[in-house]
């Protein structure tokens, strides 16, 4: 690979992230906070190639002796991040991931009082709730209407779990944790779908059958589907 | 600025290239050149030899000669396969709609957009030692005797913030900078896995365990300290791939800056590529069951997770909480995903080869995850 196209491989990189860090792509990938590092890494990719191309051309001399400063072909394997997030833009971690990973609910450093909500249910998070159902038994969320938004997984027997995944670092390490839902729940329920979901606590538990994690259960008492959020990971447990 | 003729063009390369400098001439044997490099370029004789030399690994030798020869366009190349990626972008979508593919192709993107931040800096990192700071400031930095320089590199890893992304070429730039090798390698192990950022992480990830942080630490220095001292009783330097002799003389600072930084990019950013696709298919293949098989076997879990950490390739910032969520293993077996992470994994096979040359890291990377293993169930067994 010559010098020309290397730096229209670098351009073509730094563009892509640049892409991925000023619109929502990148919060498919990996965590909000890592947005400054990728729009800086994007910026310093095309300074690269501005730079490489503005001193190859002030070099004197003819062309020819620079074939052996060529880099090598893995080189071009570069091509395919940028071809990945242009072209296909793989969608952020959903049911497929979920079912294959056992639930990674921990133990919450407290139970801070949950507000009141005169008008209407309460909102939590998926981990908020399953933290509080499993190791507060459920104390804070007794004889109150819930809501919580999560999408939808079946386990290999069909049986409907509300998900949401939650990331450290990057996609590669996300982990789920699971709500079993139970109670008056649509005919059709599809992976994936996001839903807001009305309901009940309920001390019914199950063990997650990938990794025997605990999985409270919520009795559902309405369920709507809804759009997939602006950033589809859960980023408050474990920040 | 460019001043002189032809040197210019040959030094600039030097701090890039993995071809043989000064020093090894006897490694330039003219039956390896390919037919492109061997044309008689004015001022080979400066610096570097012709690119292509055994130094050079296989990836690099063979590639100049057949692209020269047929007359192959590299950015026309480029150009059509952007254009035939772009037409047939309906099918490749299509093929990769499948559950498995979909979660492969993400974890894949997910694994490039979160270390290309990081690599970039250590680019830029390593580019700014290879440049401005003079070889003299590491002579005086560093002991002279290599036993004692090793342990002073490894505490030095304290200071690189960032994920081991980083530290390859910042490791590559030292050892170009004449840092002694043992030196410099016991920098690489140990940098990802003792920065400030990397314990912190491991402490909120471990709440109720903070002897954890002391065992990481002490565990990680060990193991680099004594790949260090290894590396100096039995290493030889033609394992390494020879770094470049002179460099940067008769060319402005800020081309060879933005040469070092285009190098690096394009070299390790090639086998980053590598290892995530390696790292995306096992997260992808790898049933969580055969964990669960693996758990209630004391050493069998140690090795499983010890694996575990190679296989899966996660940034050093992270798989604290990785280890955290493995919770049906014991604490042995985690620090042991903790310690051998950072040191050696797919990701970073892939970059170490490309830097120092295979034949390096086919010997490094085995005895560092022998190493790490051991001195991680001592000292979990200790600590823990």
């Amino acid at each position: 690979m010559n010098r020309v196209a290397q730096s229209a491989l670098l351009f073509l990189l730094g563009a892509t992230l640049l892409h991925a860090g000023t619109t929502d792509l990148y919060l498919r990938y990996v965590k909000a906070g890592l947005r400054p590092l990728v729009l800086l890494a994007g910026v310093v990719l095309i300074a690269t190639a501005a730079a490489t191309l503005w001193y190859d051309h002030r070099r004197p001399g003819p062309p020819q002796p620079e074939h052996h400063h060529n880099e090598p072909r893995i080189s071009w394997l570069l091509a395919l991040p940028v071809l990945a997030l242009i072209l296909v833009a793989p969608p952020a971690l959903g049911s497929y991931s979920a079912s294959h990973t056992g639930t990674a609910l921990t133990k919450p450093f407290g139970f801070p009082d949950l507000p009141d909500s005169p008008d209407g249910p309460l909102r939590l998070g998926v981990a908020d709730y399953a933290g509080r159902a499993v190791y507060d038994d459920g104390r804070s969320l007794r004889d109150r209407e819930l809501q919580i938004t999560g999408f939808v997984t079946l386990d290999r027997s069909g049986a409907p779990y509300l998900v949401r995944m939650g990331l450290n670092c990057c996609a590669a390490d996300a982990q789920p944790v699971k709500i079993a839902l139970t109670g008056s729940l649509p005919p059709v329920l599809a992976p994936d779908t996001w839903l807001e979901i009305t309901g009940r606590y309920t001390p019914r538990r199950t063990k997650d059958p990938v990794n025997d994690g605990p999985i409270p259960y919520l009795e559902v008492t309405r369920a709507k589907p809804v759009p997939a959020p602006h950033d589809p990971y859960d980023e408050t447990w474990n920040a | 600025m460019a001043t002189t003729k032809p040197a210019p063009r040959e030094t600039g390369e030097t701090p890039g290239e993995e071809t043989p400098g000064n020093e090894t001439p006897r490694n330039e044997t003219p039956g390896n050149e390919t037919p492109g490099n061997t044309k008689p370029a004015p001022g080979n004789g400066l610096g570097a030899g012709p690119g292509g030399g055994p130094g050079a690994g296989p990836e690099d030798g063979p590639e100049d000669g057949p692209e020269d020869g047929r007359h192959l366009n590299p950015p026309l190349l480029l150009t059509l396969l952007l254009l035939t990626a772009v037409m047939l972008q309906d099918p490749v979508r299509a093929a990769l709609s499948a559950p498995v593919m979909q979660s492969w192709t993400t974890v894949f993107v997910a694994v490039m957009v979160q270390a290309l931040p990081f690599l970039v800096l250590g680019v830029l990192l390593s580019a700014a030692i290879a440049v401005f700071v003079p070889p003299s400031f590491f002579a005086r930095a560093l002991p002279k005797r290599p036993a004692l320089a090793v342990p002073v590199a490894g505490a030095a890893g304290a200071v690189l913030p960032g994920c081991e992304c980083a530290s390859v070429p910042v490791a590559g730039a030292l050892v170009r900078r004449g840092v002694t090798p043992a030196a410099a390698l016991a920098f690489l192990l140990s940098a990802p896995a003792i920065n400030p950022i990397v314990l912190t992480a491991t402490a909120v990830a471990f709440p109720g365990e903070p002897t954890m942080v002391l065992a990481r630490f002490v565990a990680s220095l060990l193991v680099a300290c004594a790949m260090g001292w290894l590396w100096h009783r039995l290493g030889r330097m033609d394992w390494l791939r020879p770094p470049a002799g002179t460099s940067y003389e008769g060319q402005s600072r800020a081309a060879a800056f933005w040469g070092s930084v285009r190098h690096d990019v394009m070299h390790a950013g090639g086998f980053l590529v590598v290892g995530a696709m390696a790292a995306a298919t096992l997260k992808a293949v790898v049933p969580a069951e055969w964990l669960r098989a693996a758990a209630g076997n004391p050493v069998l879990s140690v090795l499983a997770l010890a694996a575990l950490a190679v296989l899966l390739s996660i940034c050093s910032e992270a798989d604290a909480f990785v280890a955290a969520s493995l919770t049906q293993f014991s604490l042995t077996a985690r620090l042991t995903f903790l310690v051998v992470g950072p040191m050696i994994d797919l990701k970073l096979f892939a970059m170490q080869a490309g830097t120092f040359g295979r034949a390096f890291a086919l010997r490094f990377a085995p005895a560092t995850f022998a190493l790490a293993v051991v001195v991680s169930a001592l000292t979990g067994t200790v600590l823990l």
